[in-house]
C-alpha cells in the first residue's frame, strides 16, 4: 500500500527541474515560517496567561500525579477491554443474525443494528443514567458506561463482520457445499475463520473507537482517564495542563493501535495480491 | 406525553442547534480536510509533514477530550469563544482529519496513468488534481464522506457535555424534570436517525448521479474497507 501511495503522490507532479526545485525550496521555507509562526503565536498566548510556567508542567512527572492518572488509565483500559470482550462476539452473532435466511430474524437484527449505529452513545448513556434508577434498577457506574459501549460497539462490529463474511470469495461457499457440508458447517468451518482474519485490522480500529467512547465515563462519573483528569483539575486548578496531558495519553495509545491496524491491513493486502 | 407537548419550542430549538452544529462542522471539515489532503500529496515537504501530524493528532484524540480542551482550556489561555462555536470548532478539527484521509485514499484510487496523461499534456500539480484526479476521486469518496457526515451527526451530541443545548442536552434536561427517560430517548434518537439516514440517502442519490452507467450496472464494490466506521 505504501508503494502505491508513493507512486500516486509522485506522479501528481513532475520530477522538478532547477527552477521548480528553487520554487519548492522557497515555498518550503515559507511554509516552515508560517507553521513556526502559528506555533509561536500559540505559545505566546500560553505564556501571556502564565500557563507556560514550568512549575505547572513538571508536576506531571511526580509519582503521586502519575499514580492518580495511572488509576484513571487503568479504569479506561478495564472498561475498553470489558466492552470489547463482550461486544465483539456479540457483533459476530448479530452479523450472523442479519445474514440469516429467516426473514423476521434478519429484519429485527437489521433494525437493532441500524438503530444503534445511527444514534450517539451519549444518548444511551443518559438513558441508562436516568431511566434505570427511575424503575428502581441500580447498576454500578462501571456498567453504566460499559453496557452502552457494548450496545453501540456490537452494532458497529456487526457491520464489520458482515462486510468480512461478504468479502470471503463465493467459491469458498460453493466448494464447501460441493464436499457436502451443510450451510451451517460451511459457515462455521470454512467462511468464518477466513472472515475473522480479514476483519482483524478493522477490529483493532473498533478498539480505538471503544477507547474514545470510554471517555464518556466523564458523564457517568466513572473513574476513567478523562474523569480522573476532571477530578485532578478540581484539586490542582491546572486545567489546560491536565487536559493536555490526558489528551496526549489518549493520542499516544490510539496512534499505536491505528498504526498496528494499518500495518496489519497492508501486510494482508500485500499477501493477498503478491501470493 | 405532555412532557413533549409542553416543551415543543425547547425541543425545536435543540433540533435546530444539532442541525446547525452538524452542518457547520461538516462543511468546514470538508474545506479544511480537502486543503489538508492537497497538502499531503503536494511536492512541498513541510506541508506534507504538517498535514500528517495534524491527521495523526486529530483522528486519535477522543472528541470529548478535544471539546473539553477547547471549551474549558481556551479561556485559560485568553481565548474565549461561545460554547456553540467551541462545539463547531471541535467537530471541524476532528472531522477534517477523517475527510483528509478519505480524500487522500480517494486520490490514490485514480489510476496512475490518468495523472501521467494529464502531466504529459502539460498540466501542473494543481491542474492535474483539479481537472483530472479529484473529479474522478470524488466518486469513490462519496461513501466514506457520508460516513464522516454520520460521525459528525453523532459527534455533535457530545457538545451537550460542554453546555451546548442541542437535542441530547435538551432531552436530558427534560428527563430530569419529567422523569420520562424512554420517551425522551426515543425523541432524540429519532432526530439522530433522521439526520444520519437522511445523509446516507442523499449520499446514495449523489453517488448514483455521478457514477458512469457501467459502474451502476456492476453494483457496489465489495472490497473490504478497513477504515469504514472507524470514526466515532
Amino acid at each position: 500500500m505504501s508503494a502505491r501511495t508513493n507512486t500516486a503522490t509522485q506522479v501528481l507532479f513532475d520530477a522538478p527541474g532547477p527552477k521548480g526545485r528553487r520554487r519548492i525550496l522557497v515555498l518550503s521555507i515559507l511554509s516552515v515560517l508560517v507553521i513556526l509562526g502559528v506555533i509561536a503565536l500559540g505559545l505566546r498566548q500560553f505564556a501571556m496567561n502564565g500557563e507556560l510556567d514550568p512549575g505547572k508542567w513538571v508536576v506531571y512527572l511526580r509519582a503521586d500525579y502519575l499514580a492518580f492518572l495511572g488509576k484513571g488509565l487503568m479504569g479506561t483500559l478495564k472498561a475498553t477491554a470489558m466492552a470489547a470482550v463482550v461486544a465483539f462476539p456479540l457483533g459476530l452473532l448479530l452479523a450472523l443474525g442479519r445474514l440469516s435466511r429467516i426473514t423476521p430474524l434478519s429484519a429485527a437484527v437489521a433494525c437493532w443494528i441500524e438503530f444503534f449505529r445511527g444514534i450517539p452513545m451519549l444518548l444511551v448513556v443518559y438513558a441508562f443514567l436516568l431511566a434505570l434508577p427511575a424503575y428502581g434498577v441500580n447498576v454500578p457506574r462501571f456498567w453504566m458506561l460499559v453496557i452502552p459501549m457494548i450496545m453501540v460497539s456490537s452494532a458497529t462490529t456487526a457491520e464489520v463482520f458482515r462486510a468480512g463474511i461478504n468479502a470471503v470469495d463465493k467459491g469458498q461457499h460453493e466448494a464447501a457445499a460441493a464436499i457436502g457440508l451443510t450451510p451451517r458447517d460451511s459457515m462455521l468451518h470454512v467462511v468464518l475463520p477466513q472472515a475473522v482474519r480479514l476483519v482483524l485490522p478493522s477490529l483493532i480500529l473498533a478498539l480505538v473507537s471503544l477507547l474514545k467512547d470510554s471517555t464518556l465515563g466523564y458523564v457517568v462519573s466513572f473513574n476513567e482517564l478523562q474523569f480522573q483528569g476532571k477530578t485532578m483539575v478540581s484539586i490542582t486548578r491546572y486545567l489546560v495542563q491536565t487536559y493536555v496531558v490526558v489528551s496526549v495519553i489518549y493520542i499516544a495509545i490510539n496512534f499505536l493501535l491505528t498504526r498496528i491496524a494499518l500495518a496489519l491491513d497492508a501486510r494482508m493486502k500485500a499477501r493477498a495480491t503478491g501470493g | 406525553m405532555h412532557a413533549i407537548s409542553e416543551n415543543i419550542p425547547l425541543l425545536l430549538q435543540g433540533i435546530a442547534t444539532t442541525v446547525a452544529l452538524t452542518l457547520l462542522g461538516y462543511v468546514f471539515a470538508l474545506v479544511v480536510g480537502t486543503v489538508l489532503a492537497v497538502c499531503r500529496v503536494s511536492p512541498i515537504p513541510p506541508l506534507r509533514w504538517a498535514a500528517t501530524v495534524y491527521v495523526e493528532i486529530f483522528r486519535n484524540i477522543p472528541l470529548l477530550s478535544l471539546l473539553i480542551l477547547i471549551a474549558f482550556g481556551l479561556p485559560d489561555v485568553g481565548l474565549t469563544l461561545p460554547y456553540f462555536w467551541c462545539g463547531v470548532l471541535g467537530l471541524t478539527l476532528s472531522s477534517a482529519a477523517f475527510v483528509c484521509e478519505n480524500v487522500r485514499s480517494g486520490i490514490n484510487t485514480v489510476p496512475v496513468g490518468h495523472a501521467e496523461a494529464a502531466r504529459s499534456i502539460g498540466l501542473g500539480f494543481f491542474g492535474t488534481l483539479r481537472h483530472v484526479v479529484l473529479p474522478q476521486a470524488f466518486r469513490t469518496m462519496i461513501q466514506p464522506l457520508v460516513n464522516v457526515f454520520i460521525g459528525t451527526v453523532i459527534g455533535s451530541s457530545l457538545c451537550s457535555a460542554i453546555a451546548v443545548m442541542e437535542i441530547t442536552g435538551v432531552t436530558q434536561r427534560l428527563n430530569i424534570q419529567y422523569a420520562q427517560a424512554v420517551v425522551m430517548f426515543l425523541v432524540a434518537g429519532a432526530v439522530y436517525l433522521v439526520l444520519s439516514l437522511g445523509g446516507a440517502y442523499l449520499g446514495g442519490v449523489l453517488e448514483r448521479a455521478v457514477s458512469p452507467s457501467d459502474a451502476r450496472r456492476r453494483g457496489p464494490d465489495r472490497a473490504l474497507d478497513v477504515q469504514a466506521g472507524a470514526q466515532a
